[in-house]
């Protein structure tokens, strides 16, 4: 695990030979993690894992969070291993929320891990995150006639509201 | 007993005692209610309590007649909704259902798949019986083995009452399996005559 002074080496490496990608670091709870341009992510994952001395070459989980009140609301997040040294870094990317009916877009890894496929689909599935450049950018776990994203933070839970014993007088 | 052993009342107490008369609706009712085949299937956790435990030595379920599990919907007459029934499943389900062949029963088994339990949330479907007609709920979460065992002689108790709800109708449920060739629910599949029929042909040259 890098600590802070190496995840600012990190950083500073980078900036070297990506001028721009990076956009800010932070090591919250000893979890070293890079924000990164969305733009730009391709570029990152690609050097952490071709780099020598990095060589972070297991994508060990892909996954979007939504922080509805703050912007930019979406953040993909891309948890990195290095399976020699056992070191684990992650890389963020802030997605703002476009809007209506159009969805927020980030270049698929698919081609840097190909774990990345099903772990995108799913993101699409439950976030409505599209995906560039991934094969099948479908739904994988929802139908596929599904209607919304439902773990968005705006996304109603669902389900029926039941009659219990302290609420059968209101409900009849 | 030889002609003549017996005489008078003597002959009459005995074929009292030995002699049951009943109806064949009854009888009929009888046999099914105790020879119920289980579908292997399982939905989600309560899987581990109903068809694999209440099978094993432990509970046996094999003392009311239900030991043989099949494999196929087309075999089974129970199929035990044993989880929560995912909005993506529910048509498999009903599919499962329709291709059971009459007479079939229904085991809601544990709260998700009667209520939905802990899932009131957008991916599960709010009780099984919105899309199927239920012959018994079990309730727990997960219902031991002994209370999926007690709902099971509840549902024998119904089969020899016959009781008939109307819930077959009104959830379009009657007369619903798909045979290879002319069922009730089935459509003609021209292309699967032609085979059936060359097949014929190649046998009998």
């Amino acid at each position: 695990m890098p600590d802070a002074p190496g995840l600012e080496l990190i950083r500073g490496e980078i900036e070297r030979d990506r001028p721009g990608a990076v956009l800010a670091t932070s090591f919250d709870r000893d979890q070293p993690a890079l924000i990164v341009d969305p733009a730009r992510v391709l570029d990152v994952l690609s050097w952490l894992r071709d780099t020598p001395g990095q060589g972070y070459r297991f994508l060990s989980s892909l996954h979007v969070a939504d922080y509805l009140p703050a912007t930019p609301r979406f953040a993909v997040h891309y948890e990195l291993l290095n399976r020699d040294r056992v070191e684990r870094i992650r890389v963020k990317a802030m997605l703002g929320d476009p809007l209506g009916e159009a969805l927020p877009e980030i270049d698929s890894c698919v081609e840097l891990f190909p774990t990345a496929n099903f772990q995108e689909r799913e993101a699409y599935d439950f976030f409505g995150i599209v995906f560039h450049g991934h094969p099948d950018l479908s739904r994988i776990l929802m139908p596929d006639d599904y209607v919304g994203w439902p773990q968005r933070r705006d996304f109603p839970v669902g389900g029926e509201p039941v009659t219990f014993t302290y609420n059968e007088d209101a409900r009849g | 007993m030889l002609r003549g052993d017996l005489e008078g009342d003597d002959l009459e107490r005995y074929v009292e005692e030995r002699v049951v008369t009943t109806k064949l609706k009854d009888l009929q009712n009888w046999a099914r209610s105790n020879s119920i085949f289980p579908l292997t299937f399982g939905l989600a956790c309560c899987a581990i309590e109903a068809p694999i435990s209440i099978v094993t030595a432990r509970y046996d379920l094999a003392r009311f007649g239900a030991e043989a599990l099949r494999a196929s919907p087309r075999q089974a007459d129970l199929i035990i909704l044993s989880g929560r029934v995912s909005i993506k499943m529910a048509p498999v389900v009903r599919r499962l259902y329709d291709q059971m062949l009459e007479p079939k029963w229904v085991m809601a088994m544990g709260a998700c798949s009667s209520s939905a339990g802990m899932f009131a949330n957008y991916a599960v479907v709010q009780g099984a019986d919105k899309f199927m007609p239920v012959d018994i709920y079990v309730p727990g979460c997960p219902p031991r083995p002994e209370a999926v065992l007690y709902g099971f002689n509840k549902l024998q108790r119904k089969i020899q009452g016959e009781p008939d709800p109307g819930w077959r109708r009104r959830y379009n449920a009657a007369g619903t399996e798909e045979w290879a060739r002319g069922g009730p629910a089935s459509t003609p599949n021209p292309k699967a005559a032609e085979a059936y029929q060359t097949a014929r042909e190649q046998l009998r040259a």
